[in-house]
């Protein structure tokens, strides 16, 4: 059993928790154990990354945080709420109010335009847009002047970047990014992470993103290292080099076994 | 890429279904209507070679004054007697057939379909020599004797030794039934009924006694060959008679019924082409959507080195796979609909001999060829849009296929429309017959203009419909309504097959209620007395019914009216001969000049249309031919057409004993002022209970007879459209379970992002919603305009008003909205059950 305390201990509460998370997939002998016992806090106004190769369950350990997906055992929390409790009805209504989403494509509806669409979570809910908060939001991912375009009509840059403001125009209490830059150039990267940072830095938003990348994963201030669905290593404070070099010594380990 | 395409198919078995039931539908009812007619001639074909002898000898119909249909042309008995003396004659007999003896019931109903024939006829012991087979009892012998058909004897109640009610030219009769008989090897003939006496009691009853016969049967002596025998008896007959061979007689009858079921035919394919049409859609939109679906994929194919042909080729070979399993499929639904258009038929009156179904190798080509060219057809546009995505295109996401400008469909169907618009204010204009031709090219021309044009308006009007929308289900309402607004052509292919329903169930029930209030009009406007003395059997009762009619306590006017066959200067027409004294007071007729009281001796008038048709004008003096012979008659006034009342009217007296025998059509029976109208009613009825077929009906029964029975033809005609409607309600299926498909990743995105299952539900339904009263709302507008220029062609054949049925029409809209939710209850719930993981990482 391999269980890792992501963060030091601090004051406030995680925005979001796992506790003792397993999840696998298939039954029998064609079992595969995707999380094996996880534990991780993700803290409030945090930017964290989950690096590691394929197959390391990254991305299923943010899938099951963001309630996307359920847990064969353990519990996740999202501020005091229990998801493995939910039933789906609730579970939606808690990814609509209380998480934000940037996937790694697709993250629009084509038939809205790029305002509609960050505004499309709340309009779902029936609640009222803190107009004023969207307008900065807007501002910051700086595509004011295109937000009556479709999305066919946008870059896949700014596609991204109005995913990124949608996620957080609805003030959720954590985002989850599933490889936000995975399809972009590197320089339309930076700007969705410039802006992801930013909304940390300036908004004190909970940011966590998965991500292979050593470089997107500099732009945050916590790395979780994952191999073979346990979480084998962290740092603070990354740079893409530290991130690279730890990258080298996992990928010889994930061979090996 | 053949394997390619069969794994294709095989892959993706919703897809194949639902693509699949279109097919099976359109080439189902093609096969069915197919199987359905042939089965009919066939029947028919073999009834008439059965019971056809080997030569035929039957009089001269003349029309020249002494052989008006209604008097009975017949030969003299020698004749038979010549004949069988010919050399190579075996047998020969004498017929009496005729239609004229109506069978009452036990319960005192008329037998029979109304319209068909009801015969009365002699019987023959010789099998040779009569289509009859004694199924029980005997043949009649003597007077007092009769034996009836078996369908009839079986609907009638009648067991052998019975006293059989029966009613014939001379009046009622009560013959003893000795006999039942099957007709050929079927039993009956689509309704008609038949009666059979000895030959001299069938003489004397039907021929007013003359020893004579309506047709003469000759069997050949073997080894004779029908032509040349058909020669040497015309030798002996000759020209006052036909002699035809027993083949051509039984060609002659069956083309004389194919003839007659020709509009059945005509009708039934209309209606297979319609479910062909919009399964030609269904296809259409399938394909593309699977084409779509599949750009990645086919567009890797072509990255790993298959030219553009083996793409096309593929997905050619994919659909022709597809159509040969509808179309066989079809084939089984075919002879489904077969067996349930006889139920139909049967259901409605007209009873088809049932021998078993007649599938023809042709009908199996035809539902094969129409099922696989039309699949193929509609799969090639896709195909070849398909194979024109360049291959680089694998690589990157949201491949979209290229769109033809819809500008160009605008314009045609714009074009076609106003066509169709010309062509019907022409036909409206015109009037008649030839109006409604023109009116119906018109309709046809507009219908086809709509489906071209309708993906062109298909956006905008989606919009003006779903406006509410966004205010009513919020986001989930303008996503319903974007939905529906982002593929106008798959919007109105899908919407095409409720727009064709509702055009036509529309304007056939905006028809029908007009000529309801339209006969209500003239009924109330022109017939003054309180009640109406008509036959159920539809043909003309004795003159003593009125005489008997008159005597009854509280009647205050009697006035009957005949038809008696005539020909007015030359061209063959009904002379309606009244009492012009008592029928004043029974109806009031609009007299444009001169007046019923002109109507006297040799003075008649002529309605107004058929005045201007016939060329005559008051003072004009008219050659009239009647039973009777030549006479002379000089118009005296013109009224405008009423209904029923047109045509020439003249005095009763005038014809003196001419048509007596014809007996009375129509017995206007008037009230005394104050007297209990259902007391003389019931006194009416009691007083001619001697008369089994003669019925007592009030103004209101008669009205509410004519309208049943136009209700009846809408309820034969809604029910066919109806299936027009359950193919439309497949097509919406179809469209939403694809494009949810399609919309698989999008959905999941709206569930990650918060959107719970009961929206995505409602996002679904209410797009689907939107779809169906877009169709409804089109189909009701060609509706009520095909009705009007209808209505406006038929003024002068007595639709003078034209009656909108708003309520009816709004229920129209709101069963095709209920028909759309419920074809997206299934596609709703499969998008709800959606795994949001799953869809938002699906490729």
């Amino acid at each position: 059993m391999s269980s890792a305390t992501a963060m030091p201990q601090t004051s406030t509460p995680p925005a979001a928790r796992a506790v003792d998370l397993t999840k696998v997939y298939g039954e029998g002998e064609t079992a595969v154990t995707a999380l094996d016992s996880v534990t991780v806090d993700f803290d409030r106004g945090r930017f964290t990354a989950i690096m590691g190769p394929s197959g390391s369950g990254k991305s299923t350990l943010m899938h099951v945080c963001a309630g996307l997906d359920s847990a064969t055992s353990g519990t996740v929390y999202i501020g005091d709420v229990d998801l493995t409790r939910l039933k789906d009805n609730d579970l939606t209504r808690l990814r609509r109010d209380a998480v934000g989403f940037v996937f790694q494509a697709f993250n629009l509806v084509p038939t809205l335009s790029a305002g509609e669409n960050i505004t499309l979570p709340m309009d779902i809910a029936g609640r009222k847009v803190d107009r004023e908060w969207v307008d900065t939001v807007i501002d910051t991912i700086g595509l004011r002047d295109r937000l009556a375009n479709r999305p066919s009509q946008l870059s896949g840059g700014q596609q991204q970047r109005v995913a990124a403001a949608r996620a957080l125009a609805s003030r959720p209490q954590i985002v989850f990014a599933d490889e936000p830059t995975g399809n972009l150039d590197s320089r339309a990267g930076a700007e969705v992470l410039s802006f992801l940072r930013r909304s940390v830095d300036e908004f004190g938003q909970t940011i966590v993103m998965v991500t292979h990348d050593p470089t997107a994963a500099s732009y945050a201030d916590h790395v979780i290292f994952l191999a073979d669905g346990r979480i084998v290593d962290t740092m603070d404070d990354p740079t893409a080099e530290a991130v690279l070099d730890r990258m080298k010594g996992f990928d010889g380990k994930g061979r090996r076994s | 890429m053949l394997r390619s395409a069969w794994r294709s198919l095989l892959h993706h078995k919703l897809r194949l279904v639902l693509s699949g039931i279109a097919i099976v539908l359109g080439v189902g009812f093609v096969v069915g209507t197919l199987i359905f007619t042939d089965t009919l001639n066939s029947t028919f074909t073999n009834l008439f070679a059965d019971t056809t002898s080997d030569v035929v000898v039957t009089p001269v119909q003349e029309v020249d004054g002494r052989g008006f249909a209604g008097t009975v042309a017949t030969m003299p008995a020698s004749l038979l007697t010549d004949v069988q003396a010919v050399d190579g004659v075996d047998k020969a007999g004498g017929q009496v057939f005729i239609d004229g003896v109506t069978v009452v019931a036990s319960d005192g109903e008329v037998l029979g379909t109304p319209g068909a024939p009801q015969f009365g006829s002699n019987w023959e012991d010789d099998e040779a020599l009569t289509p009859y087979r004694l199924v029980e009892g005997r043949g009649p012998a003597t007077a007092g004797e009769v034996a009836l058909d078996s369908i009839s004897a079986e609907k009638s109640g009648y067991a052998l030794g019975d006293a059989v009610s029966l009613v014939g030219p001379q009046g009622p009769l009560a013959p003893t039934l000795v006999g039942i008989f099957r007709y050929g090897t079927s039993g009956n003939l689509a309704g008609a009924t038949i009666a059979a006496f000895d030959t001299v009691s069938a003489q004397d009853l039907l021929l007013g006694g003359q020893d004579a016969f309506t047709e003469i049967d000759v069997v050949a002596t073997e080894g004779v060959a029908q032509d040349t025998l058909a020669a040497d008896v015309r030798a002996v007959t000759g020209d006052g008679v036909i002699v035809q061979t027993g083949q051509e007689a039984a060609d002659e009858a069956t083309a004389q019924l194919t003839q007659g079921l020709a509009f059945i035919n005509v009708f039934l394919l209309v209606f297979a082409g319609i479910a062909l049409f919009v399964g030609t859609f269904i296809i259409l939109n399938t394909f593309s959507m699977l084409v779509a679906q599949r750009s990645r994929e086919l567009a890797l194919l072509r990255a790993l080195g298959a030219t553009r042909g083996q793409v096309v080729r593929s997905l050619i070979a994919e659909s022709f796979g597809l159509g040969l399993v509808g179309a066989l499929l079809g084939l089984a639904v075919g002879v489904g609909v077969a067996y349930g258009l006889q139920g139909l038929f049967g259901a409605i009156g007209a009873e088809i001999p049932n021998e078993g179904l007649v599938l023809l190798p042709r009908t199996v080509i035809v539902g094969l060829v129409i099922g696989i060219a039309v699949t193929v057809v509609a799969a090639l546009a896709p195909a070849i849009r398909a194979s024109r995505i360049p291959p680089m295109a694998a690589l990157r996401d949201d491949i979209a296929l290229p769109t033809r400008s819809l500008r160009l469909r605008a314009v045609a169907g714009g074009v076609l429309m106003l066509l169709g618009l010309g062509s019907m204010t022409a036909g409206a204009m015109a009037g008649g017959g030839s109006g409604s031709q023109l009116v119906g090219l018109g309709v046809v021309a507009a219908l086809i203009g709509a489906i071209v044009v309708s993906p062109a308006i298909a956006g905008p009007l989606v919009r003006v419909i779903g406006f509410a929308y966004p205010r009513m289900f919020g986001t989930v309402g303008s996503l319903a309504v974007q939905n529906a607004e982002r593929q106008p052509r798959r919007t109105a292919a899908t919407a095409s097959a409720l727009m064709i329903g509702l055009a036509l169930v529309s304007a056939l029930t905006i028809f029908a209620t007009s000529a309801k209030s339209s006969i209500n009009v003239v009924i109330d406007r022109v017939i003054g007395a309180e009640f109406l003395v008509t036959s159920q059997a539809q043909r003309p009762f004795p003159e003593q019914v009125a005489v008997d009619a008159a005597a009854v306590p509280g009647v205050d006017v009697v006035s009957a009216v005949k038809f008696v066959p005539a020909e007015v200067n030359g061209s063959g027409a009904a002379l309606v001969a009244v009492e012009p004294a008592t029928l004043g007071s029974a109806i009031t007729l609009d007299f444009a000049s001169g007046s019923l009281a002109e109507v006297a001796d040799d003075g008649m008038a002529v309605d107004t249309q058929t005045a201007t048709g016939a060329g005559l004008s008051v003072g004009d003096i008219a050659t009239v031919v009647t039973p009777g012979g030549p006479t002379e008659y000089r118009v005296t006034g013109l009224y405008e057409p009423a209904g029923l009342w047109s045509g020439y009217v003249v005095n009763r007296a005038s014809l003196g004993s001419v048509g007596v025998d014809l007996g009375d059509s129509f017995v206007y029976v008037k009230a005394e002022d104050g007297a209990d109208l259902a007391q003389v009613q019931d006194r009416l009825t009691a007083a001619l209970a001697a008369f089994p077929t003669v019925q007592v009906q009030s103004q209101a029964d008669f009205l509410a007879q004519i309208t049943s029975s136009v209700d009846q033809v809408l309820l034969v005609m809604v029910m066919l459209l109806s299936l027009a409607i359950l193919i439309a309600v497949l097509g919406i299926v179809n469209t939403l379970v694809l494009s949810v498909v399609e919309r698989t990743r999008e959905i999941g995105m709206i569930r990650a992002v918060g959107g719970l299952r009961r929206q995505i539900r409602s996002m679904v339904v209410l797009e689907a919603l939107v779809i169906a009263v877009y169709g409804a709302v089109i189909g009701l507008v060609l509706g009520v305009w095909f009705a009007v220029a209808l209505q406006r062609t038929l003024v002068d054949q007595g639709i003078e008003v034209l009656d909108i049925p708003w309520t009816g029409l709004l229920a129209f809209l709101v069963l095709a909205g209920a028909v759309g939710v419920l074809a997206a209850l299934w596609p709703a719930y499969r998008a709800g059950r959606l795994n949001v993981l799953q869809a938002i990482t699906t490729e």
